[in-house]
């Protein structure tokens, strides 16, 4: 009951949050060049005159403009974030449609980017200054280092090209119709190189954290505790050391759910994944401004969410910090 | 001895990274006398593979790839380091004028630090260079927009521990202003860490600028990694060259100033050292 009250408070808490991002949007259509009611209409040049007089009038342009960021908020928070002609389709149709594949993948990365990195800092700070530490660093470094639509690419002419091992892009095989556990491995085989290229700089970012939580926590009072009482060394690292030092890392992997889904925009254009990403690449290339800003909130409020079960599972983790 | 030959080794990484950065400056300082045509000169038939004419090879269009990397790399620091300049700047401003005061300005203040933390700064970067048009003037500034909250709390940090420190309240009672105890004083005290964080900002600049030139976001009147790895792509089947070195570039970059930022960072902040 408790935590359900804590999550409410929350969730009330993310309500200015994405009030803030709609006012941000709202500045954002007045800082472009020309008339607003254009940027709205998705600048595709393809709107008809009716909708734009349309919008002329339901976001209130001829009025003061307290008036029109009033009709702006209004308007999102209802769910409507306007039509994009170039898709012919409600903005929020489109991105709904498309939330699916990119929670997927972000999720995916996300899993391997925090397992393995973990599962790596554990191994480089439990031996430190040995091969192990060597090799995850080096890893790690390699790894922050390299831009992900370009291992993207590379993983492409490997193993697409190269060994023709794994699908070079799409969500599924057209044509194939798969069903059940055929569908689902289709889409793993698909899902593979995209997630992979999305998470590694990640992976690299957790191995780092850990690692050095992981040499802090061994330091630490307790831990001399649970050796004078005659605990196995086994028995400290995963019954007290572990626990302790994942939380930095939950705490890392919070502030970066917002760069994931950044991230996911430039994989999902390289390996032509039908996410938000695709969409927003191709709302660039169509300059549909409007199609842009909804993608854009959108994603904050996928943020906000994803910052929310983080603060569960550090409650979760950390009985301390409850509530 | 062990602790001192891991810290050598340390040092010799960041060694290694001032090495690979001192190459990139003198290839992009050396760029009009190399190739004195520009990068966007088409120098021979395309999709030539690297070889004795070519060194990288050339692109769809016939441009000397090399040419590309070397003017790439002018492209790449300009926009890093202004850029990380431009956050710094904006993130020391709003840091110090809530670490310093204090209160509800403080408050308000590192709310909206939050805000623009929880916001997804790619995709706020991506619509504000589509929204002022590509330009290398809306990158820099897109890209510092999102950059400056790490820079702020960092500053806001230093300034609320150093603020109520006695040289700084001897300061005051000798009459000396919010300005001159501000710049004077409390700055030159924080500048270390803001130096280490910064040099590592201006890898994470170089990669953000390269993702946004990638999707087509970039000056198109300069040349960058980004978008030749972009213009790349449809010919990566049979022209793997023309992808993979201004990859390489960035890699070799980034992972440059990230050594020389690390080195940075235990030289100038020695609490670290043991991490």
């Amino acid at each position: 009951m408790r935590r359900l009250t804590y999550v409410g408070g929350r969730l009330a808490l993310a309500v200015p949050v994405l009030f803030c991002i709609a006012v941000l949007n709202f500045f954002l259509i007045h800082l472009a060049p020309g008339d607003p009611a254009s940027v709205m209409a998705g600048e595709g040049g393809s709107a008809t005159p009716e909708y734009m007089a349309m919008l002329r009038h339901k976001f209130g342009l001829d009025q003061s403009l307290p008036m029109q960021l009033w009709h702006y908020v209004t308007n999102v928070a209802t769910f409507d974030l306007g039509y994009s002609f170039r898709n012919d389709e409600p903005v929020l149709n489109l991105i709904l449609d498309r939330l699916g594949p990119t929670l997927l993948l972000m999720v995916t990365a996300f899993v391997i980017s925090v397992s393995v990195g973990t599962l790596l800092g554990l191994l480089a700070g439990t031996g430190r200054n040995t091969w192990r530490d060597g090799a995850s660093s080096v890893l790690a470094l390699l790894a922050s280092a390299t831009p992900s639509f370009w291992l993207g690419l590379m993983l492409i002419v490997l193993f697409s090209i190269r060994l023709g091992w794994l699908p070079t892009s799409g969500f599924e095989t057209i044509g194939s119709f798969y069903e059940g556990r055929a569908y689902a491995l289709d889409v793993g085989r698909h899902l593979i190189m995209p997630a992979l290229s999305l998470a590694l700089f990640y992976l690299a970012l957790y191995t780092r954290v850990m690692r050095a939580s992981v040499i802090e926590q061994t330091n630490m009072d307790y831990v001399t505790t649970a050796r004078a009482k005659g605990q196995t060394e086994r028995g400290i690292l995963f019954g007290h050391i572990l626990r302790n030092a994942l939380l930095p890392v939950i705490t890392m992997a919070g502030v970066q759910a917002g760069n994931l889904i950044g991230g996911s925009v430039v994989v999902e254009s390289v390996f032509g994944w039908p996410g938000i990403g695709t969409l927003a690449f191709s709302a660039l290339q169509g300059r549909d401004l409007n199609l842009l800003l909804g993608i854009f909130l959108v994603s904050a409020c996928v943020v906000v969410v994803i910052n929310l079960v983080v603060d569960l599972a550090y409650i979760t983790l950390d009985p301390r910090m409850d509530v | 001895m062990k602790a001192a030959f891991t810290r050598f080794a340390r040092n010799r990484l960041a060694l290694l990274g001032a090495i690979i950065l001192l190459l990139v400056l003198a290839m992009a300082s050396a760029a009009p006398a190399l190739y004195p045509a520009g990068a966007f000169a088409l120098a021979g038939p395309p999709l030539q593979p690297p070889g004795d004419r070519f060194l990288l090879g050339t692109d769809t269009l016939g441009r000397d790839v090399a040419a590309g990397i070397v003017y790439g790399a002018r492209t790449s620091l300009m926009i890093g380091v202004s850029a990380t300049l431009a956050a710094v700047l904006l993130g020391v401003l709003f840091g110090a004028v809530a670490g310093y005061y204090r209160g509800r300005l403080d408050v308000a203040l590192m709310r909206v630090t939050e805000l623009f933390q929880t916001i997804p700064s790619f995709i706020l970067a991506i619509l504000l260079v589509a929204i002022l048009s590509p330009s290398v003037n809306s990158e820099i500034l897109a890209i510092a927009i999102v950059s400056w909250p790490g820079i702020a709390r960092l500053a806001r940090g230093e300034f609320a521990s150093l603020g109520g420190r006695e040289f700084v309240l001897a300061c005051a009672g000798l009459g000396a202003g919010d300005g001159r105890i501000v710049f004077r004083h409390l700055l030159p005290n924080c500048a270390s860490p803001l130096i280490a964080v910064g040099s590592l900002l201006v890898a994470s600049v170089i990669l953000f600028e390269s993702g946004l030139s990638f999707l087509g976001l970039g000056d198109p009147n300069l040349m960058s990694w980004g978008l030749m790895i972009s213009a790349g792509r449809e010919v990566l089947r049979s022209a793997w060259w023309i992808c993979t070195f201004p990859g390489l570039a960035i890699l070799a970059t980034v992972l440059a100033i990230n050594l020389v930022g690390d080195g940075l960072n235990e030289a100038l902040n020695p609490r670290l050292r043991d991490r």
